[in-house]
């Protein structure tokens, strides 16, 4: 059955074409349609390899093991958490960037969407800079306070948080500069302060926004790897969480891999489907 | 939040009579009640500097083309745009440095901006909420601000399942619950159909009489300004052009704009008793006799057409002419007419049928002097 689907897919260049053409509206070219079929096969070929290859009989027995359990877990409560941080910090911080004008704007909002193309890793690494032992506030941390954030849990939420978070603000800030700014001056002649305006008019007006952006944070936050593994390590129960545990499995069990990654496809598409379902609404 | 308007202006009626625009610099009573500013307002290559008083009960109109700045100003009496110069006094009070969230204004925006997440009873009860009442209170409040402008019923509706007509007395009632010393309407009947209009006028017309404080609103209907506002104040290119009694400025307009919007033919000259020559054409024999720089004026319908010239009229206010243009106006046909002077007339269907007008026929225009109006510039 999947293979029939791989097959529709790619599709005989002969037949293709014409059938397209015969659906009404003017013909896609061959240069641009055949190209555009293998771009698809590309995306959808891998994701139906897992689902062939998936050790169906055996996957009752895989996601029920003590340690999938563990990494699911820690997974889907460190993304929650980064996904929180984000809203917490990272609403306020797009009302600003929409809002208020000061001088070089621009150049905060290109350092707030600077984790968005930073390659993980590196994001990882400066993190351990700024909030490790020896870094230029992890020391002060550890020297006054005794708190150690590098290789905890805490240290997982931050390093999701850091990368997932610019996901949040620049769609929070998008449904703001949507949003009719007239909404808050007819709040402000009722007698709102700026923040009155904001709590009981703005926030409520962008919801759908928000949860858009927050549902692609958590998502985001959800498959980190490299911040992750670079800043908190790889400590099964503490510090592994999903796609670290894939990573390992994949190395000594690698049907378990096929199997955790098979969850969190199923949860990806499941955020897909709430997106929709939220950008719907919204609309 | 006082239940009663202060004593200063307690003992007068709820609707002021007119007051003569040089009360200007104090309350009409000197006591320093009521509205007194003078908006500057410079962005980039617009200024915008009006001069403002209004006693408390007063309600200004201020009328202007679009781009006027007649928004601008409504926008800086609320403080949602800073003044560049002038001062801003309400009831002896200076404004000009308060945020709007300070000021005893309220602002009824010309498409109601209701917060579409609330119900009509909770956007009412916002106001009262952020002046520190309870929830409770602000609801009650908010209940009877709705039960007097007749929304009882729909008090439980969000924004969106509101007629037009109805959100626009939300938007009234939102405003009022602030219980405002300054209410400020932009365009408060512009965005309804023509029908709703009529009657949202009218009730309108009616809150406002209530109303015990100064109320300015802004539109480009004279219909509207005519209606609602006790004084017009005329906004052309960031400027008063003219301001006085509806009644006043409707039977003497000072510039083509306000001409145009009240129906009247409108010259400027210098006049020698009952003879005023125009300065761009011929003269005109007036019933007014005065001397130095006039205004002439007189109704479309005023003017009567004939197709040869017309042998011993009374009318010695005759002109040879162009049709120039042909649009029905109400019942009526409206001609633009070209040549010696440029003036509209307004005659019958039939009137045009038996004269056969079409544009480019010649023809001969005469108003008899009694139904000119002259007045000095």
């Amino acid at each position: 059955m999947t293979e029939l689907d791989v097959g529709a897919a790619t599709g005989p260049p002969k037949g293709g074409p014409r059938r397209v053409r015969t659906r009404g509206g003017p013909g896609v070219p061959l240069p641009l349609l055949l190209p555009a079929l293998i771009g698809l096969a590309f995306l959808i070929v891998p994701l139906v390899a897992l689902l062939v290859r998936a050790p169906w009989r055996s996957m009752p027995e895989l996601l029920t093991s003590a340690e999938v359990w563990q990494a699911l877990r820690l997974s889907l409560v460190c993304a929650t958490a980064a996904t929180a941080v984000s809203l917490v910090i990272g609403v306020p911080l797009a009302w600003l960037l929409a809002r208020v004008e000061f001088p070089g704007r621009g150049l905060v909002r290109a350092l707030v969407t600077l984790p968005l193309v930073l390659p993980p890793v590196v994001g990882g690494v400066a993190l351990l800079m700024a909030l490790g032992r020896n870094g230029i506030i992890g020391k002060s941390l550890d020297d006054w306070f005794g708190i150690t954030l590098p290789f905890t849990t805490t240290g997982v939420v931050i390093a999701e948080a850091f990368v997932a978070m610019p996901f949040l603000v620049i769609s929070v800030e998008g449904t703001l500069r949507a949003a009719d700014p007239r909404f808050e001056e007819a709040a402000a002649t009722l007698g709102a302060s700026r923040f009155t305006a904001f709590r009981r008019v703005t926030l409520p007006l962008i919801a759908p926004g928000i949860a858009a952006g927050a549902v692609l944070a958590w998502a985001r936050a959800l498959g980190e790897f490299g911040a992750t593994i670079t800043f908190a390590g790889n400590f099964p129960g503490r510090t592994q969480t999903m796609p670290l545990a894939v990573y390992l499995a994949l190395q000594s069990d690698p049907e378990a891999a096929i199997a955790l990654s098979l969850v969190l496809l199923a949860v990806s598409i499941a955020v897909l489907a709430g997106l929709r379902d939220r950008w719907m609404t919204a609309g | 939040m006082t239940e009663t308007p202060d004593t200063a202006h307690g003992t007068r009626n709820a609707r002021a009579p007119h007051r003569t625009p040089d009360a200007r610099g104090h309350g009409p009573d000197g006591s320093g009640t009521g509205l007194d500013a003078r908006l500057v307002v410079e962005r980039g290559a617009f200024r915008l500097d009006v001069a403002l008083t209004a006693a408390p009960g007063e309600v200004v109109a201020l009328l202007g083309p679009n781009g006027a700045g007649k928004t601008t100003a409504l926008r800086a009496l609320a403080g949602l745009t800073p003044l560049s110069g002038g001062h801003l006094r309400l009831d002896g009070t200076a404004l000009e440095r308060m945020p709007p969230e300070s000021r005893p204004v309220g602002v009824v925006f010309q498409d109601y901006l209701l917060f579409p997440h609330l119900t009509a009873l909770d956007n009412v009860a916002f106001g009262p909420r952020c002046h520190g009442a309870t929830k409770a209170s602000a609801r009650e409040q908010a209940a009877d601000w709705l039960g007097r402008l007749g929304l009882a019923d729909h008090a439980g509706a969000k924004p969106r399942r509101l007629s037009g007509g109805q959100a626009q007395r939300v938007a009234l009632a939102r405003a009022l619950a602030t219980r405002p010393r300054l209410l400020l309407l932009d365009e408060p009947l512009a965005a309804l159909d023509a029908r709703t209009r009529l009657e949202v006028r009218s009730q309108l017309r009616r809150h406002l009489a209530d109303f015990e404080a100064v109320a300015v609103l802004v539109t480009h209907d004279p219909l509207d300004a005519m209606v609602l506002a006790d004084r017009l104040v005329v906004v052309e290119d960031g400027r008063i052009v003219q301001e006085g009694a509806p009644s006043d400025v409707a039977r003497r307009p000072r510039t083509d704009y306000i001409a145009q919007l009240v129906g009247l033919n409108l010259y400027r000259g210098e006049a020698d008793g009952h003879t005023v020559r125009l300065d761009d054409g011929p003269s005109l024999t007036t019933a007014e006799a005065l001397s130095g720089p006039v205004f002439v004026a007189f109704p479309p319908s005023a003017v009567t057409l004939h197709r040869d010239r017309p042998a011993g009229t009374s009318a010695r206010n005759l002109w040879h002419c162009e049709i120039a243009g042909l649009e029905t106006h109400g019942d009526q046909i409206r001609a633009d007419l070209s040549g010696e002077l440029r003036l509209a007339a307004d005659l019958t269907t039939v009137a045009a049928a038996e004269l056969d007008l079409r544009p480019g026929a010649e023809v001969w225009a005469t108003v008899k002097a009694t139904q000119t109006h002259a007045y000095p510039v």
